[in-house]
């Protein structure tokens, strides 16, 4: 069956081999191909042209329909970005809480709708400033928090009733969402009022982003404990971000950055639903994380086939029945692996041809980034061109102001269907291996983006892949690389300072306060209860990040990965 | 090059700090075991003293460091004090990452051999990497 009258499919088949016949050779030889074989970054191959005929089985009211309405395709809402254009969000983050503090209130100041918090890799790590394992690293590429005391500060004259916020963290995401809880209760806003995102999603730790701490089984259970404590008291957070950007980032192709994603979203929707929790009570709080990459129809295409899988997953196999639980909601960033050190200006394009794919994918809050960050977190100015970016798509280009323009694109239809056929085949062989979980101890998807990324590399040194400025118009001159405004920070003064700071709180707190409440943790983490309000507690008696990870690590161990490569 | 004479040399591929931006030094490890080198990759979050240790326990030829995170200025320097220390400087060094140019200067100067910038070939990664063991190889007579 076929939304196509069967004399017209018959008719422009012939036409299309008629073509074929007499078209197309005179143009082949005069203009030969540029290659013999085209294809997308993630290696499908392409054809010359698309037609009624290759979206022929791909029937309209079930697999495309209209926006907000199931299968999803066209968007999570009726009338996208006509309503309200999507967030822009600005990943930032630097040396102490005070220089962040800044840097949130510039961003602000200049249109930015959202917050987003990047941590150093201490922080991010769940090690001190103080530790020698912190040396050289903190502040660098991003806020160092060790305590209360650095959020509080890098909040001041910030209302968190008004902005919400992300925080890019994982392993110690309870312990700086508690951070964040105990804020907004010292500014007197009330909890359900507050709104933001953790990212807190640890599968993809193992497979790509290499933040893990804890052994996958306990890292799931620990991330689902913030997942059940913030549904059920912070009603507007969401308190997972299931991420494929790191694992695009990492070298993976589209199909593999979805099905992943996928996969791992699958792994946490069976762990809660195996706690006793009904799928359609925290559901809807679960949100995504994609990248968008240099490709431009792969990634809208990969947009459109996420949103009408996850719909499918949710009701089909979890049996949600709620509307809310079945969109898939998702923030997005440009691909950081795409922009080049050379010739940095022409990032910004980059960028820009990224932004539009998202965009015209659908997402609900975007991150563009700066083209000066192949080297260092952004300069405020580089900040400022990308926020611009996105405020010229939004205000300028008109794509804000029509629903999933590219629907009905013969190829668009098509590459959505071929993403998709093709993720499944990567989510059925997970499945048959036992799940995400089990995938990622035996190191499957670690070996899967190995794998690509290698041929990628060689595919861009053969000349296959081609770089503007890499390996093709290429410049010799680094001035126009030694001219980039970079931003200026000291390391050393950084962590001096906040070593400093650290130091004065632990000084001023009720030492015996700390003690307990780290006894409680532990004490509740070996019982096997839910870790979050035990956190909260600690956090409160300022506690710091080191103290409450080691008081953990000491419960739940800690994960040594299986080298490949 | 003959397969025999770059069979010998040994590669150490170390990620130092604490950032496991791992696609870089695993493609370039790679890329030298297809070449025929001998390679050890030390994994993530590797403290300077680590691989300083690994080093000489395995008696590499060569050290080829990936650092993302920014941290390279001050985890190089410790790295090149403590090989100096432990009588190993005679390894030569490389360095790969998001190097700031202004940083290569003086990173060469703590004695580091080359800095690799993101888009450089492995071809070329290969070749330094060939020279600078089988130099080393002739210096110590083998």
């Amino acid at each position: 069956m076929t939304d196509y009258r069967e004399d017209f499919l018959k008719k422009l088949r012939d036409k299309v081999e008629k073509w074929e016949r007499e078209t197309l050779p005179k143009s082949l030889s005069r203009y030969p191909e540029r290659m013999e074989r085209f294809t997308t970054l993630s290696g499908i191959e392409i054809k010359r042209i698309y037609t009624p005929l290759d979206i022929k089985d791909t029937h309209y009211l079930e697999r495309i329909g209209l926006p907000g309405e199931y299968p999803y395709t066209r968007g999570i809402h009726a009338t996208m970005y006509r309503g309200r254009i999507w967030t822009m969000r600005m990943f930032s983050g630097f040396g102490t809480a005070e220089d962040t503090n800044k840097r949130l209130k510039f961003l602000v100041e200049h249109g930015e709708t959202g917050l987003s918090l990047a941590f150093d890799y201490p922080t991010l790590l769940g090690i001190d400033s103080d530790d020698p394992m912190a040396h050289g690293e903190v502040g660098v590429t991003g806020v160092a928090v060790d305590t209360l005391k650095d959020m509080e500060i890098i909040f001041d004259g910030i209302d968190l009733g008004k902005v919400t916020t992300n925080m890019t963290i994982n392993p110690p995401a309870p312990i700086l969402y508690s951070m964040y809880l105990a804020v907004a209760e010292k500014q007197g806003v009330p909890r359900e009022k507050i709104g933001g995102t953790t990212q807190n999603d640890p599968l993809k730790e193992f497979i790509a982003q290499k933040s893990y701490i804890f052994p996958p089984e306990p890292a799931v259970k620990i991330a689902m404990d913030l997942v059940e404590y913030s549904v059920r008291n912070t009603p507007k957070w969401n308190p997972i971000s299931i991420s494929g950007y790191h694992i695009r980032e990492a070298g993976s192709t589209a199909v593999q950055e979805l099905a992943f994603t996928l996969a791992d979203g699958i792994a946490y929707v069976r762990h809660l639903v195996e706690r006793g929790h009904d799928v359609d009570s925290f559901a809807h709080r679960l949100s995504f994380f994609f990248d968008s990459h240099i490709n431009f129809f792969e990634e809208i295409a990969k947009f459109r086939a996420a949103r009408r899988m996850w719909a499918k997953i949710m009701k089909e196999w979890f049996g949600a029945k709620k509307e809310r639980s079945l969109w898939l909601r998702f923030h997005t960033q440009t691909a950081g692996v795409s922009l080049t050190a050379q010739q940095p200006y022409n990032n910004i394009v980059r960028t820009a041809i990224e932004a539009l794919a998202a965009v015209l994918g659908g997402t609900q809050s975007l991150h563009t980034n700066a083209l000066d960050e192949p080297y260092r977190v952004p300069s405020e100015f580089a900040a400022k061109i990308a926020l611009r970016t996105q405020q010229i798509i939004a205000y300028e280009t008109g794509v804000a102001d029509v629903v999933d323009p590219l629907a009905g694109s013969y190829y668009v239809e098509w590459l959505t269907d071929k993403i998709e056929e093709e993720a499944w085949r990567y989510i059925e062989r997970i499945e048959r291996m036992g799940g995400m979980i089990e995938a990622v101890r035996k190191g499957y998807p670690q070996k899967e983006l190995t794998e690509a990324s290698y041929r990628f590399q060689k595919e861009v040194e053969e000349g296959i892949r081609k770089i503007v400025g890499v390996n093709i118009f290429t410049e010799e001159d680094e001035e126009e690389v030694r001219n980039v405004p970079l931003l200026d920070i000291d390391p050393n003064e950084v962590e001096e300072r906040q070593i400093r700071r650290l130091r004065e709180v632990k000084r001023g707190r009720d030492s015996a306060r700390v003690e307990s409440t780290l006894n409680n943790l532990r004490d509740a983490a070996r019982r096997g209860e839910n870790i979050v309000p035990y956190i909260l507690e600690a956090v409160k008696a300022y506690a710091t990040e080191g103290e409450i990870m080691n008081v953990l690590k000491e419960v739940y161990g800690v994960w040594t990965e299986p080298i490949i490569y | 090059m003959t397969i025999t004479e770059t069979e010998r040399i040994k590669v150490l591929v170390a990620k130092l700090g604490l950032d496991g931006h791992d696609r870089g030094a695993k493609v370039v490890a790679r890329a030298l075991r297809d070449a025929g080198f001998e390679v050890i990759y030390t994994g993530i979050r590797q403290t300077p003293e680590q691989v300083v240790e690994a080093a000489i326990q395995e008696d590499v030829d060569v050290i080829g460091v990936s650092i993302l995170s920014g941290a390279h200025m001050t985890l190089m320097k410790r790295l090149m004090e403590l090989l100096r220390e432990y009588g190993a400087d005679d390894i030569p060094v490389f360095l790969g990452g998001t190097i700031p140019v202004p940083d290569i200067e003086p990173i060469k100067r703590m004695g580091v051999r080359e800095v690799f910038l993101p888009g450089t070939s492995l071809r070329e990664i290969v070749e330094m990497i060939r020279q600078a063991g089988l130099e080393r190889r002739k210096r110590r007579g083998w």
